[in-house]
Parts: structure tokens; sequence; C-alpha cells
């Protein structure tokens, strides 16, 4: 077994380009991330790509290839799927991989390009990580998915739209200085709560915005990393992964996600740590209620607690546990198959001491990545620490 | 891609096969559920338990009344479901399993109304077949129970 570095991490602004090829987007982020991990391409021995609606978005199947020519890499390459977890599944195998002692170097992250297609496409695009037969044909839109768990915990826990506003203020601030996030702007409370509805109780601020980008990260082996005297000092020493029922209706509970709990139990075994190690956490907010779901699944709150974390004060930058000051994908964006390696990277950064956030997390040890797929039928944790 | 999208829709298509006999049976007043041994419900089609893995499964009829678990009202639709928003669908407890549809009034008249019909946790539905405004395809359809009054909107 080896241990994991995080030797660079690269990123493209995330926002709206609707002009720009998903092979330039992919080619941007690890550019970046070669040149921030002063890594040599000759050495990659691996690609894992995340990507969802590629074939729908830009009629291009077989991505990966593609991809590593982008890079340009030569190796094997494969592309990962799941939902909104591809990226998270694409990092969690190169950890694996690189973990396992197979390989020293991997590219890994994602690319999402979705402003090209009108508005309803990305929504029936993003309708099908439901089950088509038994959801989608009954008139569940992914906002409407998350919808319905929130109503449901409205009713096991209490809560109301105004904590679920809170959230979406919390990380619209955080996504002000980030130079990478799609929303730079304070939303208020008030304006929250004042938006359009989408699918009652969610507004038009519960929910993350359409976004193209791509995320990309060299991970290394610890042996690697030391031979080569590179400066690495974020290690991922933990990852889990969590499947459930695809459809939300055959789920144990409405009001929880278990496919991340499993992936959370996991990730802290692996990094023999507790939830009560975690300094800062990366959570999947697609909509505000999945940041609540999140937390509760990670063990930083208990069942029926996370709904307030943000009113409170508790997640917001200033708080005893920030999260996502990345933005969020609330925020910062969500291109769909780059989400989950955008957040290891905007990790990385904070526990580097190098993102413009990083000063509301100083002596931050110990972070925790939650990506997500669908409704949640898949869920990726991922443990990073500040080795050295 | 709406293109394709309406032709997936298709609930006669040859490779939905099961679907539509289900929906069939549903509109028939005789939706089921496949059940195994310990009890799991679950929604065809099955070769397996998808609890247990146990391959013996049998036809359970549904619960006559089912309860509505949670809601929403959707404002913005997917293509298919264009015309019929806003609507409201949800997730109702029919006893070996839960169904996901979309609640009617059970007015005909005010079905496809530009009001989605009020609902709640803990109403009490039947279940059958409706159709999409939008482009006719047969849906499951949630209506309030005999004797249920429909809860106040909000
Ligand atoms: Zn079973």
């Amino acid at each position: 077994m080896s241990e994991v570095r995080v030797a660079g991490v690269g990123l493209t602004p995330f926002g709206s380009h609707p002009e720009r090829t998903g092979r330039d987007l992919f080619a941007e982020a690890a550019l970046r991330a070669f040149e921030d991990a002063a890594v040599a391409r000759s050495d990659v021995e691996e690609l894992n790509y995340g990507n969802f609606m590629g074939s729908l978005a830009e009629h291009q199947g077989h991505q990966a290839p593609l991809m590593a020519e982008a890079a340009g890499v030569r190796c094997p390459a494969t592309r990962y799927e799941s939902a909104c977890a591809s990226a998270g599944v694409a990092v969690r195998e190169a950890v694996r991989t690189v973990a396992a002692g197979d390989v020293d170097v991997v590219l890994a992250g994602g690319m999402e390009r979705m402003t090209n297609l009108p508005t309803d496409e990305v929504t029936e695009g993003l309708a099908i990580a439901a089950d088509d037969l038994f959801e989608v044909r009954s008139g569940v839109t992914f906002p409407g998915a998350y919808a319905l768990m929130a109503n449901a915990y409205f009713d096991a826990y209490g809560g109301t739209r105004e904590d679920l506003a809170h959230v979406a203020s919390k990380n619209h601030a955080n996504a002000v200085p980030n130079e990478y996030a799609q929303y730079r702007k304070e939303v208020s409370v008030d304006e929250a709560m004042d938006a359009p509805p989408v699918a009652e109780p969610l507004h038009l601020y519960d929910a993350c915005p359409i976004t193209d980008g791509a995320s990309a990260l060299v991970l290394v082996s610890e042996e690697y990393a030391a031979d080569r005297d590179l400066d690495a000092p974020v290690a991922v020493t933990g990852t889990g992964q969590g499947t459930d029922r695809m459809a939300l209706g055959d789920r144990d509970s409405l009001a929880r996600t278990p496919a991340a709990d499993d992936a959370a139990d996991a990730a802290y075994a692996d990094a023999d740590i507790g939830a009560d190690a975690v300094d800062v956490a990366e959570v999947h907010d697609c909509f505000t209620i999945a940041e609540v779901l999140a937390l509760e699944s990670l063990g930083l709150f208990e069942p029926g607690e996370g709904i307030a974390a943000a009113r409170e004060g508790v997640t917001t930058a200033d708080g005893d546990l920030p999260v996502n000051l990345s933005g969020g994908l609330k925020a910062k964006g969500h291109p769909v198959g780059a989400t989950g390696g955008s957040q290891i990277a905007e990790l990385t950064r904070l526990l580097r001491g190098d993102h413009p956030n990083s000063d509301h997390v100083p002596d931050a040890e110990v972070g925790v990545a939650h990506n997500a797929g669908g409704t949640v039928a898949s869920a990726v944790v991922h443990v990073l620490e500040v080795a050295e | 891609m709406s293109d394709d999208g309406a032709d997936a829709a298709d609930a006669s298509s040859p490779t939905d096969r099961e679907y539509a006999e289900w929906l069939d049976a549903l509109a028939d007043g005789d939706g089921f559920a496949v059940v195994c041994p310990e009890g799991h419900g679950s929604l065809p089609p099955r070769r397996v338990c998808p609890e247990c893995g146990s391959p013996e499964l049998s036809r359970e009829p549904l619960d006559e009344t089912g309860t509505v678990e949670t809601y929403s009202v959707v404002h913005v639709p997917s293509p298919r479901f264009a015309d019929d928003a806003p609507y409201a669908t949800a997730v109702v407890d029919f006893g070996p399993t839960r169904l996901t549809g979309v609640v009617r009034d059970g007015d005909a008249e005010r079905d496809g109304d530009d009001a989605a019909p009020a609902v709640a946790i803990g109403d009490a539905v039947t279940v059958d077949i409706g159709e999409r405004a939008t482009d006719g395809e047969r849906l499951v359809a949630f209506r309030p129970a005999a004797g249920e009054t429909p809860a106040e909107d909000e």
C-alpha cells in the first residue's frame, strides 16, 4: 500500500462557455494541473475521466481517448459515468490504483458541457439520472426529486424554506473571492426567499446553475513524490463509495441518503479517522437540501440537525466547520461530470493555504469531499489530510 | 433529443413491454407489486428481489388506498411535461411497494388546469392511469380516496 499525494490540481473557470468544445475545456484544466504538479506528462500511466451527458451535449461518445489527446498523455484512458458523481468515481479509482501500488501517476478529473443545449434539454438530460420508467415518466425532474426529499425531510425533522435560503446565501458569499466560480455575487436570504419556484419547496436560488467546466488532478504515490522532491503536501487518505436503490421511492428513507452514509463510513475507516476530526468540507449541494443531507450522512451533524447549520453560523466561512468555501455547486457551478474532481481541487487548495478562502481555515488538517450521483443512488466520499 | 425522448416515452414500445403491461394492469384496477418470500416489494420487470436476491417472486395486489409520503409541485417541467406544469408529483405508499406518480384532483374538468391539485403528506389516495397533457401518454395518476377532502391550498 502506498500513500496517495495530490501533486497538482487544475480547473477551468466554471460558467457559461457555450462555444467551447469539451476537449478544449479538459485540455485547459489538465494544462493547469501539470503546471501545478511539475510532473512530466510522459510519466502519466492512466487517465480516469468523468463525464455524464457528452453523448447528448456533443454527440460524442468514447471520450477518454479524445481527452488523453487533449491533455497530451498517451496511456490507458477510461471514461467513468456515475451521473453527477462521474468525476468522484474516476478519482476514487485513481486513488485505489495508486494506493495499490499498480501505478505511480494518474491524471483524473472530468468535464461537462451543458450551456450549449437549450435549458429544457438540459432538464431532460439531467432527469435521465433518475429511473426513467418509474420516476421520470411520473413527472419527476432533477429538482423535483430533491424537492420530494426536502418535503420528506421537513415532515420528518422540521425545517423551513428559510433554513435552506441560509445555505444558498452562505455558499454565494463563499464564491465571491473564488476566481473559478460561476456566480461571484452575494445573494441575501430575502432574495432567495423571493425567487420563483422550480419544484416546491425549492426555488431558483435553491438550485445549482447549468455550468460548463472541467477539473483535473495529478495524483502520485508518496514514493514518486519523494523521489522527485515534489511539493505535494496533501494526501488522499480515505476513499469510500455507496450505492442505493435507483428510485427514490424504493429507499428505506426519503429524508436520508444511506449511500452517502456508507461512502462516509468507508472513507473514514480507510483514513482511520472519525467525523469529529474533520476541519473543512466540500459537499454536493446541487440543491440546498442536498447540503443538509450530506452533512448528516458525513456524521458532521445528527439527523435533523443539519438543517440549522448554515442559519446558526456553524458552517459559514467564520463558523466552526466551514462547508463549501469554494461556493459549492450552488454558486461555484456544477459541470456535472467535472464536479467530483473540482471538489478535491478546491479542498487541496484550502489545505495547502493557496485558496482565496484559506484564511478562514488556517489550521485545517483534515478535509472531506462528498460527491453524489442522481438523487444519491451513488455517493463518493474522500478524506484529504495535510501530510507534511 | 426531444424527439428521441418522445419515442422513448411511447409505452407501446416493444422495448418497454413489461412496463406497458404493468400500466395495463393498473388501468384495469389490478395494480400489483412483485414480492419475495421476505415481503420485499418491487416493480417489474424483476428476475430476483432487489433487496435479498430471492428468485421466488409473486405478484401481490397493491393496497386499494395509499398514503402520500412526500410530494412536490413542479413548476419547471421537462419537455415531456411542458403543458402539464404546474403539476404535483408524489411518492405514495401502497403496502408492498411505493409508487411515484402525478396527483390529479379526480375532477376531469380540472385536470390540465393551470393550478396543481392540492396535496399533503398523509393524504389518502387511489391510483390509476392518467394522461399527460403534453402528448397524451399514459402515466401513473393519484386521486383523492373516496370520502377524502382535498387539502386546502397553501
Ligand atoms: Zn427480498
